[in-house]
């Protein structure tokens, strides 16, 4: 156990070194389904917020529980409890957010971050440094959503957070908030960040 | 080699039986999630339903007085009463929104659906109080192509259906509609288009008697309130 990274080294590792989108090149489909608005990219790492930190605690509570053959299994089920709970509850009080985030919310019960870090950290670890990961990671993926949203919202409407930034003669890439920018945005985002990554390793 | 032959049934057996003690803690939390899921949606239900509920009545004056006309009437300060109605029509039943002012009715607005070219597509068709033309259009619920079909959300081409009389059934052109009974298409989205029309054609076509004799309904109790008490 020794080995194990301690409950800072999870949350810090989740932000930037192991980002999720950017460096484990996970949870791709929401990461271009819906930056196409700030707040819905909020919206939705405020969903996968939620969803891994309930997970990873209760699998972390449960771990010595666990039986090698019916471990997916379990983590299916507790991912889905907590997602379905999302999904109604931004039903009720958020209607128009999930009349616009459609079907993602729901398949927040696939996306392998989620069961990545029940697989990796919280199957393994304490609650505690389970939910220092969960957060940690989702903190990673609210940072990346961010930032492809903030770049296709501002050139595809001239717009951060629905409020107009850019002037208006600006002509609007329409392509942007249209799923072509979202690939677009994401390579080179990733292309920049890898980038940047290569020239601190040489610089080190 | 006999000891092993002897035993392998019986290890088969208990195998059998281990597959559910092996899983009590998925068959558990399968029970205790599914008792909170249970809990959620009860006390959440009626909410969301209200959202929804919520959403249609907010747009009944603009799709009735067209958006213009429903803001003047609400700075007016005049107030509208929506009175939702089930009306069936064969296999068919739909929620119809009466919207009257002042004891005179103003409209009506139809919520209906159909297939699209990907999912169902859910709508709301305001007519007036003649049921003679059509006052206007929303779409509620649809899940067509992003960038092609999903444009029969857009108010440029929901505008076209205002004003359009119902006795003809509405038609898709792809070139330039120039009958009252016409609408054009979306480029690359003839489907979803003609799909609009089908469902309001349809409707209208179901509770066109329905409606009249609604109409006359509350035409009659209005030149006499006293009946109505």
């Amino acid at each position: 156990m020794a080995d194990q990274p301690t409950a800072f080294e999870r949350f810090t590792q989740g932000v930037l070194p192991e980002n999720p989108v950017y460096r484990q090149l996970l949870g791709l489909c929401p990461t271009l389904a819906v930056t196409n608005s700030m707040q819905g990219a909020l919206t939705m790492a405020g969903a996968v917020l939620f969803v891994l930190l309930c997970a990873n605690v209760i699998i972390s509570l449960i771990r010595d529980l666990l039986k090698p053959h019916l471990r997916i299994v379990i983590f299916t089920l507790t991912i889905a409890t907590f997602v379905t709970i999302v999904d109604r509850f931004l039903a009720a009080y958020m209607y128009q957010m999930s009349k616009n985030l459609g079907p993602y919310i729901p398949l927040i019960i696939v996306n392998c971050i989620i069961i990545c870090r029940c697989e990796v950290c919280a199957s393994k670890q304490s609650p505690f440094t389970a939910a220092a990961d969960a957060v940690g990671q989702s903190l990673g993926f609210t940072l990346a959503l961010a930032s492809i949203a903030a770049v296709r919202e501002i050139l595809g409407t001239g717009m951060f957070f629905g409020i107009r930034v850019l002037p208006e003669m600006w002509p609007d890439w329409v392509i942007m908030v249209l799923p072509p920018g979202a690939f677009l945005t994401f390579g080179l985002l990733l292309g920049a960040v890898n980038w940047v990554a290569a020239r601190k390793k040489t610089e080190g | 080699m006999n000891a092993s032959i002897d035993t392998t049934p019986e290890k088969k057996k208990t195998s059998h039986g281990l597959f559910i003690i092996q899983a009590w803690l998925v068959l558990l939390l399968a029970a205790f999630f599914g008792a909170a899921l249970a809990g959620i949606q009860l006390s959440l239900a009626p909410k969301i339903e209200a959202n929804k509920l919520n959403e249609t009545l907010d747009k009944v004056p603009e799709l009735i007085l067209g958006a213009e006309a429903a803001r003047t009437f609400k700075d007016s300060g005049r107030e509208m009463n929506i009175d939702r109605q089930y009306m069936t029509t064969g296999t068919k039943t739909y929620s119809v929104f009466k919207a009257a002012a002042d004891n005179e009715l103003l409209g009506w607005v139809i919520k209906a659906g159909g297939q699209g070219y990907a999912d169902k597509i859910e709508l709301l068709v305001g007519v007036d109080k003649n049921i003679a033309g059509i006052t206007g259009l929303f779409i509620l619920d649809q899940k067509e192509t992003p960038g092609l079909g999903n444009k029969i959300m857009t108010p440029e081409w929901r505008r076209q259906f205002i004003n359009k009389p119902t006795q003809k059934p509405l038609t898709v052109v792809k070139t330039k509609a120039d009958a009252p009974d016409q609408i054009n298409a979306i480029t690359g989205a003839t489907i979803s288009s003609r799909a609009v029309c089908d469902i309001i054609n349809q409707s209208l076509n179901n509770l066109r008697q329905p409606l009249e004799n609604a109409a006359t309904a509350t035409q009659q109790t209005s030149d006499n309130p006293q009946e109505t008490k």
